[in-house]
C-alpha cells in the first residue's frame, strides 16, 4: 500500500497511510472539478495543498470530509477504500474538518459550539439532558490548553476573534479524537501575529501525532509546518514534493502560477506600477531548484 | 484560573500561551446589558407593560373570572406559538399552521361522525393526519430547498380549499354536524375543553395545558441535545451539517411538532364547540407568528426561547380581551398588534446589535 509513499516520501516508510487518495476525481455534471490527484496523510506529518482560488482544493477537502464524493479513482481510509455520504461517516473515521467559515454558529455559546453534534448528556431516556457543567468545564480546559481563556462560556462565539474562533474549532476537533485533522484555509483571514498562533497549533497536532491535511494559498506558512506540498492547478496535480525536494522559492513560482507570470513578465513590464524585477524567468521554473539571484538587481 | 497566571510555559509545550485576557480588552459586560440580551426580557417587560395599562384603563380586568377569561384567550394563541417559536427558532416558519388547526377538526369530526366511530377514531386519525402534513411540509422542503415561505404557502392554500371543499361534499354544509352526543366525546372533551375551579374561578385547561407545553419546550430547547440542533440548525444550518448535526430529521420534526399543536388547538376547538366551521383559522397562522416573534424569536433563526413567546401570547390575550373590557371598539385589536409587532421586533434588534457588539 505504502509503494507510492516510499518513492516520494522516505520519512513516512515506516507509519502506513491514514487517508490515500489514488487519482481521485471529481465532476459536477460536465464539469470536471478535479482530476487524478494522488494524496497521502501519514500520522504526524503535515500535507499541504496550495493551490490559487478556483484549483480544486475546496473540492478536495470535501471528498475527504464527506461533504461530496468522488466520482473517478479511489478513497482509501486506512488501507480501505470508503465513499462516504455524510461528514458524520468521516468523522466517525476519525477525520475532522475545521472549514474555512469554521463550521461555528455564531449566536451560540462557545460551549454549545465547542460540542454541537457530540453533546454530552446524563440520566436516562425520557430525561436524558445535556451535562452542561462537564461540557462547560470541559471546552473551558481545552480551550485553555490551547492558551484561550475565556471568562466566560456563555458568550456567543460571534464575538471572539477570528483567531480565537480558529482555534476553537481546532481544540473541538482534537478534543473529539480526529486522527486526520483538515484545515481549510486556516490563516486566510488572520492577521500576522493569529496566523503565527494557528500555525503554532498545527505544528503542536502534528507532535500529537495527527495527520494534517493543511490547505492554503499562503506558500510561506505552508512551508513553515509542511512535511509534503501538493500544488493543485486547474483541478490537476501540478507538484508533490516531499519537503527535502523543494525549496520555498520553488513552491511560491507554483503557487503563484509563476509559468504564468513569466510569461506574462513582458505585458507587465508595460503597465506602470507593477514590479517585475522580482518575478522569475520562464527559464527559472525548469530548473530542479530555483537559483535565487538570478534578479537583475 | 491556574493556567492564567503562568509565567512561563515550558519551551517544549508547543500550544504557549496564547493572547491573554490581560491586554484588558476582554472586558466583562455589564450584567444588566447581559440580562437584556435574553431574548424573553423585552417581551416579559412588554407584557407587565400591557397588563398594568389595562388594569388602570379597564377596571373589569380586575376581576379573577376576566383574568381567567383572558388566559384562555391568550392559551389557544399560545399552545400553537410554542411549536411555531421552535421552528422559527430552527430557521423555518409555516403559514399553514392556521388552517391547518381546522383541518384537523374538521378530519376528526367527520371521521366520528359520518361513520359513527367512537370520537377517539377521529381524534387519532387526526393526529395522524396533522404530523402526516406537517412531515410533509418538513420533507418537501429539505428535498427541494425551497424557502419555507413557498412551501407552506402552498400548502396552506392547498389545506384552505380542502377544507372547504371536503366538508361541503362530506355534510353538504360549510360546518360539519354536531358529535357531542357520540361516543368517548365526554370523556375526550375533558381532555381537551374542560373547566376547573380555582378559588371560585373557572378555569380552562387549556391554560394548565399551555404552561405545561411552555416548560416542557423550554426544557427541551434548553437542556437537551434536540435543543441545541434546533439552535444550530437555524443559526447556520451548513455549519451543524458540518459537524454532525441530523440537519433533516431536525427540521422534518420541527414541522411535525406545529402539526402536533395544530391537533391539539384543532380538537379542543371541536370539543369545546362541538362542530366545526370549515373556513375558519386563515389569518391565524400570522397570529402565531407574530406572537413568536413578540417573544423575542429572531424570524431568521438561530436566537429565541419558549417562554417569550407564552408572554407574547398573553399580551394578544391582554389586548384582545382588554380593549373588551374597557369598552373600545373591537377593531382596534388589529391595530394594537401591529404596533407590538413593531416595537417588538425593534426591541429585538436593538437588543441583539447592543448585547453581541464586539
Amino acid at each position: 500500500m505504502t509503494s507510492e509513499a516510499t518513492a516520494t516520501d522516505e520519512a513516512a516508510t515506516q507509519d502506513a497511510a491514514l487517508v490515500e487518495l489514488k487519482g481521485a476525481g471529481k465532476s459536477y455534471g460536465n464539469i470536471r472539478a478535479l482530476h487524478g490527484v494522488d494524496l497521502t496523510v501519514h500520522p504526524g506529518k503535515v500535507t499541504c495543498v496550495l493551490g490559487d482560488n478556483g484549483a480544486g482544493k475546496s473540492t478536495l477537502i470535501k471528498i475527504v470530509s464527506g461533504l461530496h464524493q468522488h466520482t473517478e479513482g479511489d478513497f482509501l481510509v486506512d488501507g480501505a477504500p470508503v465513499r462516504f455520504s455524510t461528514p458524520r461517516e468521516a468523522l466517525d473515521k476519525g477525520i475532522a474538518t475545521v472549514y474555512q467559515d469554521l463550521a461555528v454558529v455564531p449566536l451560540m455559546p462557545v460551549w454549545r459550539n465547542f460540542f454541537l453534534g457530540s453533546e454530552l448528556t446524563k440520566g436516562p431516556w425520557p430525561v436524558r439532558r445535556l451535562d452542561i457543567e462537564k461540557m462547560k468545564k470541559t471546552a473551558d480546559e481545552e480551550l485553555r490548553n490551547m492558551g484561550i481563556v475565556l471568562d466566560d462560556m456563555e458568550q456567543p462565539i460571534g464575538t471572539l476573534s477570528g483567531g480565537q474562533r480558529q482555534c476553537v474549532a481546532i481544540a473541538r476537533a482534537v478534543y473529539f479524537g480526529a486522527r486526520v485533522l483538515i484545515l481549510d484555509e486556516p490563516t486566510a483571514a488572520l492577521g500576522v501575529k493569529q496566523s503565527g498562533v494557528v500555525l503554532k497549533y498545527i505544528a503542536a497536532a502534528r507532535e500529537k501525532g495527527l495527520g494534517v491535511i493543511f490547505i492554503t494559498h499562503n506558500p510561506h506558512h505552508a512551508y513553515m509546518v509542511g512535511d509534503h506540498f501538493s500544488v493543485l492547478r486547474l483541478g490537476t496535480m501540478e507538484l508533490s514534493a516531499s519537503r527535502s525536494e523543494v525549496s520555498l522559492e520553488e513552491l511560491t513560482n507554483h503557487m503563484a502560477g509563476g509559468t504564468e507570470l513569466a510569461s506574462l513578465k513582458h505585458e507587465l513590464a508595460q503597465v506602470r506600477g507593477v514590479d517585475v524585477e522580482e518575478l522569475p524567468e520562464a527559464g527559472d521554473l525548469t530548473a530542479p531548484v530555483a537559483s535565487s539571484s538570478e534578479g537583475k538587481s | 484560573m491556574s493556567m492564567t497566571q503562568q509565567a512561563t510555559p515550558a519551551a517544549d509545550t508547543p500550544p504557549a500561551p496564547g493572547p491573554k485576557q490581560s491586554d484588558g480588552r476582554t472586558r466583562q459586560r455589564p450584567p444588566a446589558l447581559r440580562l437584556l440580551a435574553r431574548p424573553e426580557v423585552g417581551v416579559f417587560l412588554g407584557a407587565v407593560a400591557v397588563l398594568v395599562f389595562f388594569l388602570f384603563a379597564a377596571p373589569p380586568v380586575r376581576d379573577g373570572s376576566s383574568m381567567a377569561n383572558i388566559l384562555y384567550q391568550s392559551s389557544t394563541i399560545g399552545i400553537m406559538a410554542l411549536p411555531v417559536a421552535l421552528l422559527m427558532i430552527g430557521g423555518e416558519f409555516d403559514l399553514s399552521a392556521g388552517v391547518a388547526v381546522v383541518t384537523s377538526a374538521l378530519t376528526a369530526s367527520m371521521l366520528s361522525y359520518q361513520l359513527t366511530l367512537n370520537v377517539w377514531v377521529g381524534v387519532i386519525v387526526a393526529l395522524l393526519v396533522s404530523l402526516g402534513i406537517g412531515a410533509f411540509n418538513g420533507w418537501l422542503l429539505v428535498k427541494t430547498g425551497l424557502p419555507s415561505f413557498l412551501v407552506t404557502l402552498g400548502t396552506f392554500l392547498i389545506l384552505q380549499g380542502v377544507n372547504l371543499a371536503v366538508t361541503k361534499l362530506v355534510t353538504g354544509n360549510v360546518a360539519t354536524d354536531d358529535i357531542s352526543d357520540m361516543d368517548g366525546f365526554t370523556q375526550a372533551q375533558k381532555l381537551f375543553a374542560s373547566t376547573f375551579q380555582v378559588g371560585g374561578v373557572n378555569v380552562k385547561i387549556t391554560v394548565v395545558w399551555w404552561l405545561v407545553f411552555a416548560a416542557l419546550a423550554t426544557w427541551v430547547l434548553l437542556r437537551t441535545k434536540y435543543g441545541n440542533w434546533i439552535f444550530a440548525v437555524g443559526g447556520n444550518k451548513e455549519s451543524a451539517r458540518a459537524v454532525g448535526v441530523p440537519v433533516t430529521f431536525t427540521k422534518i420534526s420541527l414541522f411535525m411538532l406545529v402539526g402536533f399543536g395544530a391537533w391539539f388547538v384543532g380538537m379542543h376547538q371541536l370539543f369545546s364547540f362541538n362542530t366545526v366551521q370549515s373556513g375558519e383559522g386563515v389569518g391565524q397562522e400570522l397570529i402565531y407568528i407574530a406572537a413568536a416573534v413578540i417573544g423575542g424569536c429572531l424570524l431568521t433563526g438561530g436566537s429565541g426561547s419558549a417562554i417569550g413567546p407564552v408572554f407574547g401570547a398573553f399580551m394578544f390575550g391582554m389586548v384582545q380581551q382588554g380593549i373588551v373590557y374597557a369598552g373600545w371598539n373591537p377593531d382596534w385589536f388589529k391595530a394594537f398588534l401591529g404596533v407590538m409587532l413593531l416595537g417588538a421586533v425593534l426591541i429585538n434588534l436593538w437588543v441583539q446589535r447592543t448585547a453581541t457588539r464586539r
